[in-house]
């Protein structure tokens, strides 16, 4: 392996959070970000093939060794580490609506969900996984939530041009921004 | 068939959570599913119906959301019903609206079931540790007594004063006014309604003499007569019945 890589392994290894490249080229800042980009594939390549337990995921635009799936239950039964909570369907829902329409206001999402959604978005907000982007215009300038970096963690994307398309779903349905021409 | 809802007294106000239904659209995808029914074609009478029962039975007539759209549903099998003339451009199907939200929630749903799989293939793998984030500790407060003061002024200001209402318990005297009235015919054959009760009556009073009277015309000791609306009541005694 370059030096470069191994320095990167062992960064990545000491972080708990995805870094993205920019980050980890701080770390050796002659070396360009074309280099560092290369050592990232050398990296995963290394870590992708049967002679790992992690391997090197691309996640929340930036990269994180985790444990490979197969090991999971195991791990799990031992304590060695737990599951993240389950998001309940109300979040899901409210995280769905903000992912898609951000930045959006809180009554946009209670129009969409039918139901009052206040409390979900605070707990959203206290989770990290939304939060407040800017204040809308019209009446009472309204806070407006977007998701963040920990969304993208949580659900293991690597950016938010991994959600689905709404083409591409089996509903098809008016585009989230207006503005968009058709 | 479901388990309670559970109900959460939550800042923002008074949420029931369902393990089963996140809201009332909800409910309503999950009954037009179960019956296979089309969404574009909504038969809006029987599934209003079927909503109804099952808010009746979860208990979720409490929870505003639910029986907003129980009201809604019942407007629209009521615009339904009503005739309308043939070739009438101008009418506008009264579902569309509720169609147009059921079809954003049905994708919204989908989109749940994307995110809900995406996160439990994400929680399938560990990262490094359990370092949380360290929360940024709060900025000191910049503060000085006459600040703190003022605002505990302005708090101080906010709290309303009780409302404090003394309660006198005066229970109607039905009897004491029957004995009165009687005694009263014993004399007269006929009464004005000021003849019983005074100038200055006060409810209690004014209720008891009422009632009494009711109570006496039943029995057959009196007739009651008011000429005509607002008039003074006429009491006026009957004669005796023969005993059979």
């Amino acid at each position: 392996m370059s030096p470069l890589a191994k320095l990167l392994e062992a960064a990545l290894f000491a972080a708990s959070r995805p870094l993205t490249a920019e980050e980890l080229a701080t770390l050796e800042p002659g070396a360009g970000e074309a280099a560092v980009r290369a050592a990232l594939d050398e990296l995963q390549r290394r870590y992708a093939g049967e002679d790992h337990g992690v391997e090197l995921a691309q996640i929340a635009q930036g990269w994180q060794f985790l444990t490979r799936r197969e090991y999971a239950e195991t791990i799990e039964r031992a304590q060695f580490a737990l599951r993240t909570r389950r998001l309940s369907p109300a979040a899901l829902e409210t995280l769905a609506i903000v992912a898609y329409r951000q930045p959006v206001g809180r009554l946009e999402v209670e129009e969409i969900r039918g139901v009052d959604s206040g409390a979900v978005l605070d707990k959203l907000l206290e989770r990290g996984l939304v939060e407040i982007v800017t204040r809308g215009e019209g009446l009472g300038r309204p806070l407006l939530y977007g998701t963040t970096p920990q969304f993208l963690e949580v659900l293991g994307l690597r950016d938010l041009d991994e959600l689905p398309r709404l083409d591409e779903l089996s509903v098809a349905l008016r585009p989230p921004a207006p503005a968009e021409p058709e | 068939m479901t388990p309670p809802p559970v109900a959460v007294q939550d800042g923002a106000g008074f949420v029931v959570e369902l393990e089963e239904f996140s809201g009332p659209l909800d409910l309503l995808l999950h009954l037009i599913h179960e019956d296979e029914l089309d969404i574009t074609d909504l038969p809006v009478a029987k599934i209003a119906d079927q909503f109804l029962a099952v808010i009746n039975e979860l208990g979720l007539n409490q929870a505003a959301d639910y029986l907003e759209m129980a009201a809604r549903l019942l407007r629209i099998k009521a615009q339904l019903l009503l005739p309308r003339r043939a070739g009438d451009d101008e009418w506008e199907d009264p579902r569309a609206e509720l169609v147009r939200r059921l079809l954003e929630y049905q994708q919204i749903r989908e989109l749940v079931d994307w995110l809900a799989r995406a996160a439990a293939r994400r929680a399938e793998q560990f990262g490094r540790g359990f370092a949380p984030e360290p929360a940024a500790p709060p900025a000191e407060l910049v503060i000085d007594l006459n600040d703190l003061l003022a605002a505990a002024e302005r708090v101080i200001a906010l709290i309303p004063e009780p409302v404090l209402h003394r309660v006198v318990p005066r229970p109607l005297d039905v009897e004491g006014a029957t004995a009165k009235i009687e005694a009263l015919l014993a004399q007269r054959e006929e009464l004005a309604w000021r003849d019983v009760v005074g100038e200055r009556a006060e409810t209690p009073e004014v209720l008891s003499v009422f009632i009494a009277l009711l109570e006496l015309a039943r029995r057959g000791a009196l007739r009651l007569r008011q000429p005509e609306p607002f008039s003074p009541i006429v009491i006026r005694r009957e004669p005796p019945r023969e005993a059979a």
